[in-house]
C-alpha cells in the first residue's frame, strides 16, 4: 500500500508539470497585457513597453517558462505583477477562508445529502422519494449565484440573522467564523448535495435489491443495519467516486460564492487575477488546485479499499 | 465549585458579557467601513494612475498644494511660495512640523525626490516642466526651488493636480525607486497610516490613524484645508458583487460605498437607513474614441459623419438609465459648470440627428462597406452600453460593424496597436473621462492632437495644438476662456473624438454617517459616525 501510495504521488509529478506548462502556454497566447492596465489611461506607449520591460513581459516564451519553473522547482511561485507581493504569501492569506468554505459545504452536504439519497431510496416511489429528487433537481439547475442571492435575501435582509458577505478567521471564535460562513455553505452546497444524494438513490436501489441484503433480512436484522451496515456500506465505493469527481465542481462553485458573499478565499483571487492578467499568481492557483485535484483523486482511490476489502493495491 | 461560587462566576460571565458590546460599540464608531470603486491591488501611486489607488494614496501621502471645490490649488504642505514676476523661478516653503509616518521629519531633499518620480511618469504636466527645467534644487530642509527656462504660470495647478498621477511627497529612499517600479513601502505623511500588515489584496485595506498628523488650521475644502480624521481605523473592503455591496450597506455591514450601481439606487433610496446622492458634481464625460489612422475616419467627413449622427441622449440612457438627473447633453468637450466650459463649435452635436447626411459624408469619405471594427469591453457597464448603442448608429447609417466583445483587459491591449483594423488594429472604441480631468486641457490628454504622441486614436491637429499651447500662456481667466472657446471649436472642427454625453454617479451611505461630501474623489476628512 505505502509503495502505491509513493508510485501516486511521484506519479502527480509530470501531471502537475504539464497542467504547469498548459496554462503557461494559455496564458501567453491569451490577449491582454498587465503593462497597459497598470500604466493606466494616461501612460504614452513608452511608457506601457517601459513597464512590460520592467515586469520581463518582453522576453521570449521559454525563457519566461523555464525561468518561471525554475523557481517553482524551488518553492517559488514568482510574485505578483500588481501587489508586488510573493504569490505564496497571497495564496496563504486566501487558503483559510476556501478551506472553510469547502470543508463546512462537505459536512453539510455529505450529512444531508447521504440520508436523503438512503430515505428516498427505502421510500422508493413514495412522495418521500419524489420530495427528495424534486429537491435534488431544483438544487442541480439552479445556479449557485441565484442560491446565493435568494439566501441572502431571506436570511441577511429581511430576517437579520446572518450577515451577507465577509469571513471572520476561526481563531476570532466559532459562531462569528460559521456565521459568515452558513449561506455561503448552503448555497454552494445544495448543486453538491443534489448530485450525492441522486448517485446515493441510484446505487441504493441497486444494491437494496441483491440477495445478501434479502439475506440480511431474513437473518432478522433491523431496518437500520440493513440500510446503514449493508447496504449503504456496499454502496460506499460509487458515492466516493462522485464525491471525488464533484471536487472540480467544487472548486469551480466556490469562484462564484466567493464573489457573491465577498469572501477572501482562493476563488476571488483567480477572478481577479485572470481579468487583471496578473499571470505569476494565475500560474500559481491553477498549479495549486490541479496538485489538490490529484491528491483528491488519490485519496478516492484509497477509500475504495475501505470500502471494498476485496480492492488491493 | 458550590452555590456561591458558582453565582458569582456566572455574575462576572454576565457584567463581561453586557460590557463587551459597549466597548465594541465604541470600537465601532471609530472605525469607518467603506467599499471603494475597485480593487485595490497596489497602492503606488506613482507607477499606476489607477483612481482607486489615487483615493488609497491620499489618505497615506500628502500633497503640496490641494485642490479646493472651486478648483483651485490651495496650500497644503507648502506653508506658501514665491514666484518671479516671468514665472521662471517658482520657490516653495514647506510648513514646519511635517512628519512622516517612520517618525522622520518631511525635508525639502524628499519632496525634490518625489518630484522627480513624478515628472518621470506624468505626461501631461510633470514631463513638460522636467522639459523646461534647468535646476530643482533644495535651497535648505524646507525650501526647495524650481528654475526654468521658460515660463510656466500654471505651477500650482502642476502641484497640486487631483488626476492621476498627482504628486505625492514620500520620504527620499522610496521616491527614488525606479518610476516604472512598484514601490513596496508605503509611508507617508498623510492622516492615515496603511496597515501591511492587514492588508489581503483584492479584499481588504486597512488604514490607522497617524497620531504625529497636524493638520491645517483651515476647514477641509477637498484635497485643500485641515484634513482631520474622526476615525481610528478605516477599513476599505473590496466587494466586487453590487447585489451583495448593496445588501451590505442596508445590513449595516458597511457604512459607505462609493459607486453604487444606478439600477440600484432606486432599492437604496427606499432604505430608511440609508443616504444616496450624487457623489462626483464634475461627473464624467462618455468618449466615443476614433481611430484616425485608418479608413474611413482618418477622413474627417467619415468623422464628422459620426457627430452629425450620434444622439447623446440615447448613450446616456443606456449608461445610467431612466434618471435624468444624473446626465445631460454636452456640444463640447470641456466639464460643464466648471469656469471654462464652453459650447462654442458644439452644433454639430445638437439638433435632429441626421442618418442621411452622415451616409452622404460617409460616401464622400470613399467608405464602401468595409468591416468597421469596434472593440468593447464587455466587463465594464459603461463601455458595454455605449458599444451597443454605436453597434446600432453605425448600422442605421449603413457602415458594416465588426462589434468584437472583449474584456478591458484586452481592449487595453487593442487599443495600443497602430495597425490597421483588419490585422489586429481598430476603429473605434469607448471609454469614459473623469470631469475633474476635463476642467482644462492639462490633464485631458484624450484632447491632445500631436499625432503619434497623442492618446489612443493619434489625432493631429495642428490648430488644437497650437490653442492648449495658448492656454497654457494665457494669463488669466478671461484670457482662458477665450482661448478655450477657439480650442473646443478646433477640437469639434478635427473631430478629435465624439462626446457621448456627461453623466453623474451616485453614492450611498449610513444615515448614522455625516459630513460626507461631493468630490470627484471619496473625502474622508471630516466624516463621522454616531
Amino acid at each position: 500500500m505505502l509503495s502505491y501510495i509513493v508510485r501516486r504521488v511521484v506519479a502527480t509529478i509530470p501531471v502537475v508539470l504539464m497542467v504547469a506548462l498548459f496554462v503557461f502556454s494559455l496564458l501567453y497566447i491569451a490577449p491582454g497585457d498587465p503593462a497597459a492596465i497598470i500604466a493606466g489611461d494616461q501612460a504614452t506607449p513608452a511608457d506601457v513597453d517601459r513597464i512590460r520591460a520592467s515586469l520581463g513581459l518582453d522576453r521570449p516564451f521559454l525563457v519566461r517558462f523555464f525561468d518561471w519553473f525554475w523557481h517553482v522547482l524551488q518553492g517559488d511561485l514568482g510574485t505578483s505583477i500588481f501587489t508586488n507581493l510573493p504569490v505564496t504569501h497571497m495564496i496563504a492569506q486566501r487558503i483559510e477562508p476556501t478551506v472553510s468554505l469547502m470543508t463546512l459545504t462537505l459536512i453539510l452536504s455529505l450529512g444531508c445529502a447521504i440520508p436523503m439519497g438512503v430515505v428516498a431510496a427505502w421510500k422508493h416511489g413514495t412522495w418521500i422519494d419524489r420530495a427528495v429528487m424534486m429537491t435534488a433537481v431544483l438544487g442541480f439547475s439552479t445556479p449557485v449565484f441565484v442560491i446565493g442571492y435568494v439566501l441572502a435575501y431571506i436570511f441577511a435582509l429581511r430576517l437579520d440573522w446572518l450577515p451577507v458577505q465577509g469571513f471572520t478567521s476561526i481563531s476570532q471564535g466559532l459562531w462569528p467564523f460559521l456565521r459568515n460562513l452558513i449561506l455561503p455553505s448552503v448555497a454552494l452546497g445544495l448543486v453538491y448535495m443534489a448530485l450525492i444524494a441522486r448517485i446515493t438513490r441510484a446505487t441504493m436501489l441497486d444494491v437494496l435489491a441483491q440477495d445478501y441484503v434479502r439475506t440480511a433480512k431474513a437473518k432478522g436484522v433491523g431496518q437500520r443495519g440493513v440500510l446503514f451496515v449493508h447496504a449503504l456500506k456496499n454502496a460506499a465505493v460509487p458515492i466516493v467516486t462522485i464525491v471525488g469527481i464533484g471536487f472540480a465542481a467544487l472548486i469551480g462553485g466556490a469562484v462564484v460564492t466567493e464573489s457573491v458573499f465577498a469572501i477572501p478565499g482562493l476563488g476571488r483571487l483567480t477572478v481577479d487575477a485572470i481579468l487583471r492578467r496578473d499571470y505569476p499568481v494565475i500560474q500559481g492557483v491553477v498549479l495549486l488546485f490541479s496538485f489538490v485535484y490529484v491528491l483528491v483523486n488519490l485519496g478516492v482511490d484509497l477509500l475504495y479499499t475501505v470500502f471494498d476489502p476485496r480492492i488491493r493495491y | 465549585m458550590d452555590r456561591r461560587g458558582f453565582l458569582k462566576t456566572a455574575a462576572v460571565a454576565a457584567t463581561s458579557a453586557l460590557a463587551a458590546p459597549r466597548l465594541s460599540l465604541a470600537a465601532e464608531s471609530r472605525t469607518l467601513r467603506f467599499i471603494p470603486q475597485a480593487n485595490l491591488a497596489n497602492l503606488d501611486p506613482i507607477w499606476t494612475t489607477q483612481y482607486v489607488v489615487r483615493n488609497g494614496a491620499l489618505l497615506i501621502w500628502d500633497m503640496l498644494y490641494g485642490v479646493d471645490d472651486k478648483l483651485q490649488p490651495q496650500p497644503q504642505m507648502c506653508e506658501g511660495h514665491e514666484a518671479s514676476p516671468d514665472f521662471k523661478t517658482w520657490t516653495f516653503k514647506l510648513r514646519p512640523g511635517l512628519k512622516f509616518h517612520d517618525g522622520e521629519p518631511v525635508l525639502a531633499k524628499d519632496v525634490t525626490a518625489s518630484i522627480l518620480r513624478w515628472m518621470a511618469r506624468d505626461a501631461t504636466m510633470g514631463g513638460p516642466i522636467k522639459r523646461q527645467m534647468d535646476a530643482l534644487e533644495a535651497v535648505d530642509d524646507r525650501s526647495f526651488r524650481f528654475r526654468l527656462n521658460k515660463p510656466y504660470p500654471k505651477m500650482l495647478f502642476a502641484l497640486g493636480k487631483s488626476s492621476t498621477p498627482s504628486l505625492f511627497i514620500m520620504p527620499e529612499r522610496i521616491a527614488a525607486t525606479d518610476p516604472f517600479k512598484q514601490i513596496s513601502e508605503y509611508v507617508g505623511s498623510g492622516p492615515m497610516r496603511f496597515n501591511k500588515g492587514e492588508w489581503v489584496p483584492g479584499a481588504k485595506a486597512i488604514f490607522d490613524k497617524f497620531e504625529g498628523y497636524t493638520p491645517r488650521g483651515e476647514k477641509a475644502n477637498w484635497l485643500s484645508g485641515g484634513k482631520r480624521i474622526n476615525f481610528d481605523r478605516i477599513e476599505w473592503q473590496i466587494v466586487p458583487d453590487v447585489g451583495t455591496a448593496s445588501a451590505a450597506l442596508q445590513n449595516g455591514e458597511v457604512d459607505w460605498w462609493e459607486t453604487p450601481s444606478s439600477d440600484l439606487v432606486p432599492l437604496l433610496k427606499k432604505n430608511p437607513n440609508v443616504a444616496v446622492d450624487i457623489a462626483d458634481p464634475l461627473g464624467n464625460i462618455g468618449s466615443f474614441r476614433i481611430n484616425h489612422l485608418h479608413p474611413p475616419f482618418n477622413d474627417v467627413r467619415a468623422r464628422k459623419a459620426i457627430q452629425i449622427a450620434l444622439s447623446q441622449e440615447d448613450y446616456m440612457g443606456a449608461v445610467v438609465g431612466d434618471d435624468e438627473s444624473l446626465w445631460k447633453t454636452i456640444p463640447g468637450f470641456f466639464t460643464p459648470d466648471t469656469p471654462l466650459y464652453t459650447e462654442v463649435g458644439g452644433e454639430p452635436l445638437k439638433g435632429k440627428r441626421d442618418y442621411e447626411l452622415a451616409k452622404k459624408l460617409l460616401a464622400e469619405a470613399g467608405y464602401k462597406g468595409e468591416p468597421v471594427v469596434l472593440l468593447v469591453a464587455t466587463d465594464v457597464g459603461i463601455t458595454k452600453s455605449q458599444g451597443d448603442v454605436t453597434a446600432d448608429l453605425l448600422k442605421r447609417i449603413g457602415v458594416n460593424v465588426d462589434y468584437q466583445a472583449l474584456d478591458w483587459g484586452t481592449v487595453g491591449q487593442r487599443r495600443a496597436k497602430k495597425d490597421p483594423p483588419a490585422q489586429g488594429g481598430w476603429n473605434i472604441f469607448h471609454t469614459w473621462h473623469a470631469g475633474a480631468d476635463c476642467v482644462n486641457p492639462a490633464p485631458y490628454i484624450a484632447l491632445d492632437a500631436s499625432g503619434d504622441t497623442a492618446w489612443f486614436g493619434w489625432p493631429k491637429s495642428d490648430l488644437v495644438q497650437e490653442k492648449i499651447g495658448a492656454w497654457y500662456a494665457a494669463p488669466d481667466l478671461a484670457a482662458e476662456k477665450t482661448v478655450i472657446a477657439e480650442l473646443n471649436k478646433a477640437a469639434m472642427d478635427h473631430v478629435v473624438y465624439v462626446p457621448t454625453g456627461f453623466f453623474k454617479q451616485y453614492q450611498a451611505w449610513r444615515k448614522n454617517i455625516s459630513g460626507v461630501v461631493k468630490a470627484p474623489f471619496p473625502v474622508f476628512w471630516d466624516v463621522t459616525k454616531a
